[in-house]
């Protein structure tokens, strides 16, 4: 089973661990096998057309997998599937905010 | 063994090495030959002036070093000195090391300048910089050469506060010569578990000011230069203008759009990152720049073509952070800038630095350009600076106490 890194920000779904592992044999059915077995992250990842948001960024291993088949990806049961969102905190206020 | 005096010594230096006039260098040196001129004279004597190609390696080190700056024994070295006497001796002492062609510069620096040569007077450290950059100067990959370019450079910070703290008080301490800082906010108490620049005596205070003060304390060869006013499409490329590399410890995401696509505009190094809770991420986006041989990499559009929804991640002030996270990914990103600055190894062009500081991992996952990407990308569709408050779904033109009132996703840091 791959191994998927899960960010902070998404750790409320899995009970707080970082780390869980999912059967699937492309990222994409990685995604929704992770919904199954923590309900409630599908819809923090992908839109409603199963499409990834655009401020979440996958990774088999080291590559961001649109530079791969993007959802069509194949998983080995060794491979490592990082999540990786956008985070904005740095708790400085240079900004227009 | 034969006792000589010293007239005779110099008698016999003069039978066995090649001298040269000042004018007779110059038109050599002009022609592009490749000679290696080495100025033997003691330190405060170079830098009251040398020969412009002149390398300095003083007397009492020239045989120890001087394979450092001519390894190729049969290639011609000149060497000089003040008055042409000394560089005479050291010559002697070049060719027992089996420097076939050393010449010796007739009547030194001072014919040289006699002859109305050109020279340069060089930038070097006080003698206190000296030793207060001492552990620096000595690697090799730094060198005094180093230490003035850091001392010559211009670093902006984006915020003053968790990431911003350990970033401005490393590279003022590095020597950094003129720091910008850009924040509006004052010092709250709550600031105090992570932002090392503030101290409970400054709670009230403006948060540019208490860093200028804790800078100057650290390192008084430090400018501070303080913007304290929010950064925005108005004034955001006539601040990045200035500086050579921009730190971004910002705390939301419309500063992190208007940051990346000022700093591409202008072809700034951006060192980004970002905390929540136990986990930080770092990256260098590098603008291309084919003109300079710099390829580039992406941008933050490129990894984050839109922000997400407001209220959909969740903020630090809402979440947390571990006081000690920003200590970490700020002193990384103190360290990218240092090596844009002074071009040294591997910046994170191109990778995405993630830390995990609750099982302890430093992951680096490979971040590509989108030739899609609306800034960076073949077919750029953002041209100029835009509205980012409206593009981050936030009401715009808000004040900054509105704004933080009314968007607390946009402001998860504090």
């Amino acid at each position: 089973m791959a191994t998927v890194y899960i960010p902070t920000p998404l750790r409320r779904f899995t009970g707080g661990q970082s780390k869980v592992t999912v059967e699937a044999a492309t990222v994409g059915e990685l995604l929704q096998a992770l919904d199954r077995q923590y309900p409630g992250l599908a819809p923090r990842l992908m839109n409603g057309d199963g499409q990834l948001k655009r401020f979440i960024n996958v990774f088999l291993n080291d590559d961001e997998i649109r530079t791969l088949q993007g959802l069509e990806t194949p998983v080995s049961p060794q491979d490592r599937i990082s999540i990786v969102p956008a985070m904005a905190g740095g708790a400085g206020k240079g900004g227009q905010a | 063994m034969k006792r000589l005096n010293r007239d005779q010594l110099l008698e016999l230096a003069r039978r066995e090495v090649q001298e040269i006039s000042p004018p007779e260098l110059e038109e050599r040196l002009a022609q592009g030959e490749d000679l290696t001129v080495i100025d033997i004279r003691e330190r405060d004597e170079f830098v009251q002036g040398h020969i412009p190609q002149a390398r300095f390696i003083p007397r009492g080190f020239l045989e120890l070093q001087v394979e450092q700056v001519q390894p190729d024994r049969s290639k011609p070295v000149v060497i000089y000195c003040a008055g042409g006497v000394r560089s005479l001796l050291a010559a002697r002492n070049l060719k027992e090391m089996g420097y076939e062609n050393v010449i010796s510069l007739v009547g030194g620096f001072n014919g040289w300048k006699n002859a109305g040569l050109p020279f340069t007077v060089p930038t070097v450290l006080t003698d206190e910089q000296r030793i207060r950059y001492s552990r620096h100067t000595m690697l090799p990959e730094m060198g005094e050469e180093g230490q003035i370019r850091l001392l010559e450079s211009k670093v902006l910070l984006i915020g003053a506060g968790g990431l911003g703290s350990p970033a401005a008080m490393y590279l003022a301490a590095a020597g950094v010569g003129t720091l910008g800082i850009v924040d509006f906010d004052t010092v709250d108490v709550s600031n105090l578990q992570r932002q090392l620049l503030h101290g409970h005596k400054d709670v009230g205070r403006p948060k540019v000011a208490s860093a200028a003060d804790r800078i100057q304390d650290i390192n008084p060869d430090v400018t501070v230069q303080a913007y304290q006013e929010p950064i925005t499409s108005a004034n955001a490329l006539a601040i990045i203008r200035e500086y050579d590399v921009v730190i971004n410890g910002s705390d939301n995401f419309p500063t992190r759009y208007l940051v990346n696509d000022a700093c591409h505009f202008l072809g700034k190094p951006l060192v980004d990152a970002s905390i929540f809770m136990f986990e930080g991420q770092v990256t260098v986006y590098q603008p291309a720049a084919p003109e300079r041989g710099i390829e580039g990499g992406p941008c933050y559009r490129c990894l984050y073509p839109d922000p997400p929804p407001p209220g959909e991640v969740p903020s630090c002030a809402e979440a947390g952070v571990l006081g000690v996270l920003p200590g970490i990914i700020g002193s990384v990103q103190a360290i990218e800038a240092i090596k844009l600055l002074l071009g040294l190894g591997e910046p994170l062009v191109g990778r995405l630095l993630l830390v995990d500081t609750l099982d302890m991992t430093f992951r680096t996952l490979k971040v590509q350009r989108d030739p899609g990407c609306p800034l960076c990308g073949d077919q750029p569709t953002v041209t100029e600076l835009i509205d980012y408050e409206q593009f981050c779904g936030l009401p715009s033109g808000l004040t900054s106490g509105q704004a933080n009132g009314a968007r607390q996703e946009a402001v998860p840091a504090r």
